[in-house]
């Protein structure tokens, strides 16, 4: 054990320890005044978490006790049970809230979907791995982007969108591992004409496509343009506009419509749809430089910020600890994610790399959505802010899926 | 480039929310403003105001409880509009005008929607309150008062105005504060401190406890009970005696310099701007241009003082030297100089000194001594300056630094006052221009209360205390350096006694022979002044004002007294009647000429004040 103590990145533990401890005092902070019991009481929802972090200090002992190659050669499995707990939800999950996303067993409730994420960068770390992938090839591309779509489908079933957009994540380990840019800017430009047909409707996004599709071609008139390209290419962005502009209307329900358009701007009530937002910056801003201090703010105790314990955590910090303490939250997030991109690019194993990076994306992508979503500058989509908000099953998961790294890491040198 | 990637992304992100959480935090201030608004509520309790009484602990004013009914527009949900406009007796019309103004003002902060409901509405409307989300009533405390004169000198506490409440931060919307008078002045003293509770209030608008424990809430402390010097039952006579007249009576305690009586007429009754029917009462009592009822012509009056100013004249001649009690000036039925017209004199013995020239105010004798005063200097300028330094230590021409709501320094004019009239260097000008200052008319203005302080610093023989309301505080008297430390004139003891001499002679001999007390001694001047007005452009004599002051006993004066009344015609007639009266009642608490006391009561000045409205030609002084 020894010598794999020192193996261990202790800078990436003590920023987790830093997150975890620090999400604990706001997590207590905003489920303070829910009522005036005892300190540790279980059913209070800080001493629950409590429970929740001194069970992933256990969970680390096991996870960094297990032997690395295990990960890696055990990778399929994990990912098939992973699947399989998704699918078993439709039969023996339990809905709240409209989502079935959780199994219910006695006082505990799991969400399987945060444990996917693990399972499937696993999984893709697998794949990539292996001798004959080659990810320039499409047949290749194919299937890995059918390991990533398998669960992403299932947790968008549930429905659960802002998970689901999570695995998107991917597309940066992918990219590193030789996916050609076009795939990002493709992906980028479906991302622009998605917002852009549900800002301004499908008739003006296809107008805009026709327009520039013209002005491109009058430009290269000279160099003799096939004309069925750009109109192959105008046809299809037309068509992905149209279809966007369907599931909009027909398969989103009303409330994701409505998450949308607050962030789009086309609501503005802030007593109605955008509350959560308003109430959020409000809290946010009323921190100040220093914050109004520990179990103090005014925003956190009247519980104006719904949902403050979970994603929207970062409110509470804002608001009890300022700019100062928000900043500091940043700081860490940003340290962790390049001082992991840096354990990342040192690997030999392709395994560990990619992982590293699925590691990395998936933080990343939490991190964008949930503080975009709570400052104001991203559409409110529900996915927890990593290690800070309340909830076992995130924790756990964000557990597993760092320590699996950190413990691959530390093997490093035997790949 | 595919490592360099994502290092850029994270970093771009993290610098992003940077930005963004630097514009929230730090540059706007509007959100933790709104932070405020929401998730905490204050709560004032207002303090009892404190009472007020007279220099003999008669309670004048006292509190009773009021309820306004107010309204958060914010928190207001829809209700029954027509059955609670019936319980408030209110037009719908006007309701929802009144709430369209409360929102304009402020859709988070309460504005009051009713002000002031009877106890049978309150008591109604309390079981209702609860149906009426967004309204609540407010507990406040209104004035009752015991007394039913004394108006101009109580004055009055109305809603508090936006400006007050921009500029003071203790205040806001709908407080109350003191406007006028001793409400106004003492609003400090009197108001208080308001209890404040700061409520933490959750999403739903709950209370959820106090903030922060309740460390920053505030119990209210009452206002502080005061005793005014004014004397409520000789300040109830002044007012009767002044019905259907115009004018003013102040009287001081010389000794003291406290003000015993403060009378303005007309007058109102100070319950008429108390309770809901306070707006209607105040626009009329606003409106009256012609009597003008909200007028304290006690204070702000600045009238010719006429004769009483030859007292000074004569004081400023004595102090200078340049006469001597027994030089004698010869009346030729008034006195000549230059080209003009002769000011002019009534019939009396001839020549005189000056207790017989006080006796029977003399014009032509006081003419010449101020000639002389002013001649004594090489330039008429120094000789104005000098005798202008003498009537400042006697408070006049300035506000006097008293601890009244309003005042007028009135007029003494100076050197530089005559070089820009008569646009020195000019055109030259020399005392006789300034003549008619003798006999305080001409450029000199005074208040009637400056009036009575003359008179209180004479019966002191060249002393004053500046003239102050305000006796005790919860029961301590005052100590303001400002009203018990002396104001010595620049006159010397010994020049007081002939001058005195001559007004006691006054009562015993001279223009107010008819007016004397049994058993009192009393010392006085009688003034006439001239008076003026324009009607349709054209300058038109009106009938004189009359005026008097006082003083007695004339060894230990206990009373000081200015009547002005205006167009009363010539001192003795109105104002010296009253004066005398006044001081009866304030020494002996009894009146033994009731003759007279009937006189007074029976006259009024109502046809005079009429004439020059009347548009038709009038006969003046009759």
């Amino acid at each position: 054990m020894g010598k794999s103590v020192a193996g261990f990145d202790w800078l990436t533990i003590l920023i987790y320890l830093l997150l975890v401890g620090f999400g604990w005092a706001n997590i207590y902070s905003a489920s303070l005044a829910e009522s005036h019991t005892s300190f540790f009481e279980f059913n209070q929802i800080y001493s629950k978490q409590g429970l929740w972090i001194i069970l992933s200090f256990l969970l680390i002992i096991i996870l960094l006790s297990i032997e690395a190659k295990f990960y890696q050669r055990f990778s399929s499995v994990i990912y098939a049970i992973s699947l399989l707990s998704l699918a078993g939800l439709f039969v023996f999950g339990s809905t709240i809230a409209g989502q079935t996303a959780w199994y219910q067993i006695g006082p505990i409730s799991i969400q399987p979907a945060e444990f996917a994420k693990a399972a499937t960068a696993l999984a893709v770390a697998k794949y990539l791995s292996g001798i004959q992938t080659n990810i320039k090839d499409f047949k290749h591309q194919l299937r890995v982007f059918l390991i990533i779509a398998l669960p992403m489908i299932l947790v968008l079933l549930q429905p659960d969108a802002g998970s689901a957009m999570v695995y998107f994540s991917f597309a940066f380990a992918l990219y590193r591992e030789g996916l050609h840019f076009a795939y990002l800017l493709l992906g980028f430009f479906a991302a622009t004409l998605f917002v852009a047909t549900l800002a301004f409707g499908p008739a003006w996004v296809i107008g805009g496509v026709i327009l520039i599709a013209i002005l491109v071609y009058l430009k290269n008139l000279k160099r003799r343009p096939n004309l069925f390209k750009y109109l192959f290419f105008a046809a299809v962005a037309i068509g992905f506009s149209l279809s966007v502009n369907y599931v909009f209307e027909n398969v989103f329900k009303q409330h994701h419509r409505d998450r949308f358009n607050i962030v789009l701007g086309k609501e503005v009530d802030s007593r109605g749809i955008g509350y959560n937002t308003n109430q959020s910056e409000i809290a946010i801003g009323s921190g100040g430089l220093f914050g109004k201090g520990w179990t103090e703010g005014t925003q956190t105790k009247g519980h104006f910020v719904p949902e403050q314990h979970t994603d929207y955590i970062f409110s509470t910090v804002g608001e009890e600890w300022g700019f100062l303490g928000s900043t500091f939250i940043l700081v860490l997030f940003v340290m962790l994610m390049l001082r992991l991109l840096y354990l990342a690019e040192r690997q030999r194993s392709t395994f560990t790399r990619v992982y590293g990076y699925g590691v990395i994306g998936i933080i990343f992508m939490h991190f964008l959505v949930n503080i975009g979503m709570v400052i104001g500058i991203f559409p409110t989509v529900g996915i927890p802010l990593p290690f800070l908000s309340y909830g076992g099953s995130g924790l756990w998961a964000f557990t597993i899926l760092l320590f699996i790294f950190i413990k691959l890491d530390s093997d490093r040198m035997s790949f | 480039m595919r490592k360099l990637l994502l290092y850029i992304i994270i970093f771009t992100t993290g610098l992003i929310f940077l930005a963004r959480l630097f514009y929230l935090q730090i540059i706007d201030d509007s959100l933790a403003v709104r932070s405020q608004d929401n998730a905490i509520e204050v709560v004032y309790d207002y303090p009892q105001r404190g009472y007020i009484s007279d220099r003999n602990g008669k309670l004048m004013v006292s509190n009773q409880p009021s309820y306004d009914v107010m309204a958060i527009p914010r928190n207001l949900k829809p209700f029954d509009t027509t059955e609670f406009c019936k319980i408030l007796s209110i037009e719908p019309e006007e309701l929802g005008r009144r709430l369209d103004k409360a929102k304009i003002y402020s859709p988070i902060l309460p504005s009051v929607i009713i002000p002031q409901l009877t106890k049978a509405e309150y008591a109604y409307l309390q079981e209702k309150m609860r149906k009426y989300e967004g309204f609540y009533i407010q507990k406040r405390s209104l004035r009752d008062y015991q007394v039913d004169h004394s108006a101009n000198v109580l004055g009055y506490i109305a809603q508090v105005n936006q400006k007050k409440v921009n500029e003071d931060p203790y205040y806001i919307s709908g407080d109350l504060i003191g406007r006028s008078g001793v409400e106004k002045v003492y609003e400090e003293l009197l108001r208080g401190e308001k209890g404040v509770k700061y409520i933490q209030k959750d999403r739903f608008n709950r209370d959820i406890g106090p903030y922060k424990d309740g460390i920053y809430d505030t119990l209210p402390t009452k206002g502080k009970d005061i005793s005014i010097t004014i004397d409520a039952e000789l300040q109830a006579y002044g007012e009767k005696l002044m019905k259907n007249k115009r004018g003013g009576i102040v009287a001081i305690e010389p000794e003291s310099g406290e003000i015993l009586s403060l009378v303005t007429a007309p007058t109102y009754d100070p319950a008429l701007l108390v309770g809901r029917k306070r707006s209607p009462n105040y626009t009329r009592l606003y409106y009256d241009s012609i009597a003008q009822p909200l007028y304290d012509r006690g204070l702000l009056a600045e009238y010719p003082p006429g004769s009483p100013f030859k007292t000074l004249t004569g004081l400023i001649a004595l102090q200078e030297g340049v006469i001597d009690t027994d030089d004698r000036f010869s009346c030729n039925n008034g006195y000549h100089y230059g080209a003009r017209r002769p000011l002019g004199c009534h019939s009396h013995p001839s020549p005189l000194n000056l207790v017989p020239g006080i006796a029977h105010s003399c014009n032509s004798y006081f003419a010449q001594v101020y000639r002389k005063t002013i001649e004594k200097y090489p330039t008429p300028q120094e000789g104005m300056d000098t005798w202008n330094k003498h009537l400042q230590s006697f408070g006049l021409g300035q506000f006097m630094g008293n601890d009244l709501s309003t005042g007028r320094p009135g007029k003494i004019p100076d050197a530089d006052y005559y070089n820009r009239i008569y646009n020195y260097p000019t055109y030259k000008w020399y005392s006789t221009a300034t003549i008619s200052n003798a006999i305080g008319q001409g450029e000199i203005l005074m208040t009637p209360i400056q009036l009575a302080n003359m008179t209180a610093t004479i019966a002191n023989r060249g002393w004053y205390y500046t003239p102050h309301i305000l006796k005790k505080v919860d029961g301590d008297p005052i100590k303001e350096e400002k009203f018990t430390v002396k104001n010595k004139t620049t006159i010397d003891r010994e020049h007081f006694d002939p001058v005195v001499e001559g007004m006691h002679e006054v009562y015993k001999s001279g223009t107010a022979r008819s007016l004397q007390i049994p058993g009192i001694e009393i010392a006085g001047k009688t003034g006439t002044a001239e008076n003026f007005t324009k009607i349709d452009g054209k300058r038109t004599q009106l009938t004189d004002h009359s005026i008097f002051v006082a003083f007695a006993p004339v060894d230990n004066p206990k009373i000081a007294i200015a009547v002005f009344v205006e167009n009363g015609y010539w001192g003795s007639r109105y104002a010296g009647r009253i004066a005398s009266l006044i001081v009866e009642k304030y020494i002996k608490k009894e009146i033994t000429r009731t003759d007279m006391e009937d006189w007074i009561l029976n006259h009024s000045l109502e046809e005079e004040y009429a004439k020059p409205l009347s548009g038709e030609p009038f006969i003046i002084n009759r």
